[in-house]
């Protein structure tokens, strides 16, 4: 039985008006720009564009001022907004060999042709706190060095040459899309990725992690990390012909795993794959390690009964909107669901408490 | 299906160009030279989404990665050129720019249109990116080989 009730407007209101009050903060200490958000905590409106799937940096910083911070509420924001508009077309798949890197490092090979290129990263830094940053200050410029022109070769290319990884040959079926139907199982690799790509960072790491542990054991390397910018390329029907329609930054992991054969293939080096928007570094490692344990029926490998392996226990919890829309629901109001189980209990309390009345008295 | 990749390589090229301009850079140049035309909608600007797509480890098969907001619009001159605009992000006002940059480069107007808008667009977005491109080569690492340890 379904009750409605009615009730509580006011309290909501004045409740959203404090919330905005609590927003702003002290008054006295200047408010947070969206401009400020997008160039000073460029890795947050990352994670909310490659989690609310949409890239557009100035509403991902919008989403993050209005959330308060809490990232998942923004990538909330994000995927409403994102169903709000109407879709135009799909683009031609992103050339990343052709990437601008701003970073590209191989953990496979030392002397790789385009070079070790380390990027703005976090590596290698002490992990103290700064404290200059707590004052203003001007930051040092960075250093600049000639630049060698033209695109940088990934590294799948070199071993492909030798036959020692699995090759990945182009094909052009239009992928499934997760946003337009359901998600089925048994789900393919692109919808996989597409449901990874996508996927909440901590329970990607989490389950990336657990691979490394031993569940699912398949011994990554990242053969190459790449992060810089690629155009979008797509077909304008009223045109007849593809144009450019804007540049997009990725970050992007190719895996190298030991494999050792099977009835069909030689022993080779098998791949994962992890492609993100923004600079999302740990999160790109982290699908293609999960990528590649999925992988693991198409490969002939055991079925450990890992989780990374469960496909569908992967990709059925791995959405950060799903799954807090269903936990957090429970906060609200379940007053009639609550009353029946109520009723329930002291039903039960007074039938084994008859029982045992019944049975003092024999 | 025609071959449209010769005939329409310089309209390509500029479309890309104003499609990946900053933002409010194409109307600044335009104005600081040229009188905006007058002109009629074939379809207003309009906010929406691209499915941006990428391959399975780089080059195998195609899957959808995420979407990316897009503006487009189309309009025609008085003079009956038809320009489009496809561009990244939610910028009204600059794709009304592209669209009329791409009418007019279909006019007498193009070779100028070439000298004050695309030309100093083009270099602009190609000095950034060189910048970019050598801040990255500065982090490019320089193995040396220290002592090895046999005798």
């Amino acid at each position: 039985m379904y009750v409605a009730v009615k009730g509580g407007e006011r309290a909501i209101e004045n409740a959203h008006a404090w919330l905005a009050e609590e927003r702003r903060g002290n008054p006295d200490i200047v408010e947070l720009s969206i401009a400020q958000i997008r160039e000073q905590l460029a890795l947050a409106v990352n994670r909310v564009m490659a989690e609310g799937s949409l890239y557009d940096p100035d509403l991902a910083a919008l989403a993050i001022k209005q959330a308060r911070g809490d990232l998942i509420e923004a990538i909330f924001l994000i995927r409403a907004y994102r169903t709000t508009l109407p879709r135009f077309g799909a683009s031609r798949p992103v050339d990343t060999g052709a990437m601008a890197c701003d970073r590209r490092i191989s953990a496979t090979f030392k002397d790789l042709p385009g070079g070790q290129i380390l990027g703005p990263t976090f590596d290698y830094t002490h992990r103290l706190l700064d404290f200059k940053l707590a004052a203003e200050g001007a930051v040092p410029q960075a250093a600049t060095r000639d630049a060698g022109t033209g695109p940088v070769p990934h590294v799948a290319d070199f071993l492909n040459r030798e036959g020692l990884i699995e090759d990945a040959p182009p094909v052009d079926t239009p992928p499934p899309d997760l946003t337009r139907e359901p998600l089925e199982f048994p789900a393919d690799r692109a919808l996989r990725l597409q449901a990874l790509a996508r996927a909440d960072e901590g329970f990607t790491l989490g389950l990336a992690y657990s691979t490394q542990r031993g569940y699912a054991r398949n011994h990554a390397f990242v053969g190459e990390l790449r992060i810089g910018s690629v155009p979008v390329e797509m077909d304008i029907p009223e045109l007849g012909f593809a144009i450019e329609i804007g540049e997009i930054t990725l970050t992007e992991c190719e895996t190298v795993n030991q494999f050792k054969g099977s009835k069909t293939e030689p022993p080779q080096f098998t791949r994962g794959y992890g492609l993100v928007f923004g600079q999302t570094e740990r999160k790109a490692i982290s699908m293609a390690l999960v990528d590649r344990a999925m992988r693991w029926q198409e490969l002939g490998e055991d079925d450990q009964g890992a989780p990374a392996q469960d496909i569908e226990f992967v990709l059925a919890h791995a959405d950060n909107i799903q799954a807090t829309g269903f936990l957090e629901h429970i906060k609200l109001p379940h007053y009639v669901d609550f009353q029946s189980e109520l009723e329930l209990v002291r039903k039960l309390r007074r039938e084994a408490g008859a029982s045992q009345l019944q049975e003092a008295a024999e | 299906m025609k071959d449209t990749s010769s005939e329409d390589t310089p309209r390509k090229a500029w479309m890309s160009l104003l499609a990946k301009a900053p933002e409010g850079r194409v109307a600044a140049l335009f104005d600081a030279q040229h009188a905006r035309p007058a002109f009629t909608w074939l379809r207003a600007p309009e906010i929406g989404s691209t499915m941006v797509r990428a391959r399975a480890g780089a080059t195998g098969a195609p899957f959808n990665l995420g979407e990316m907001t897009v503006t487009r619009c189309a309009l025609t001159l008085e003079s009956g050129e038809v320009g489009h605009a496809y561009i990244q992000g939610r910028r009204k006002a600059d794709a009304e720019m592209a669209a009329l940059v791409d009418a007019l480069m279909q006019t007498a107007q193009a070779n100028r249109l070439r000298e004050t808008v695309l030309d100093p667009l083009e270099a602009e977005m190609e000095a950034a990116r060189a910048t970019r491109a050598a801040k990255a080569a500065a982090t490019k690492v320089d193995f040396f080989t220290m002592t090895r340890g046999e005798d």
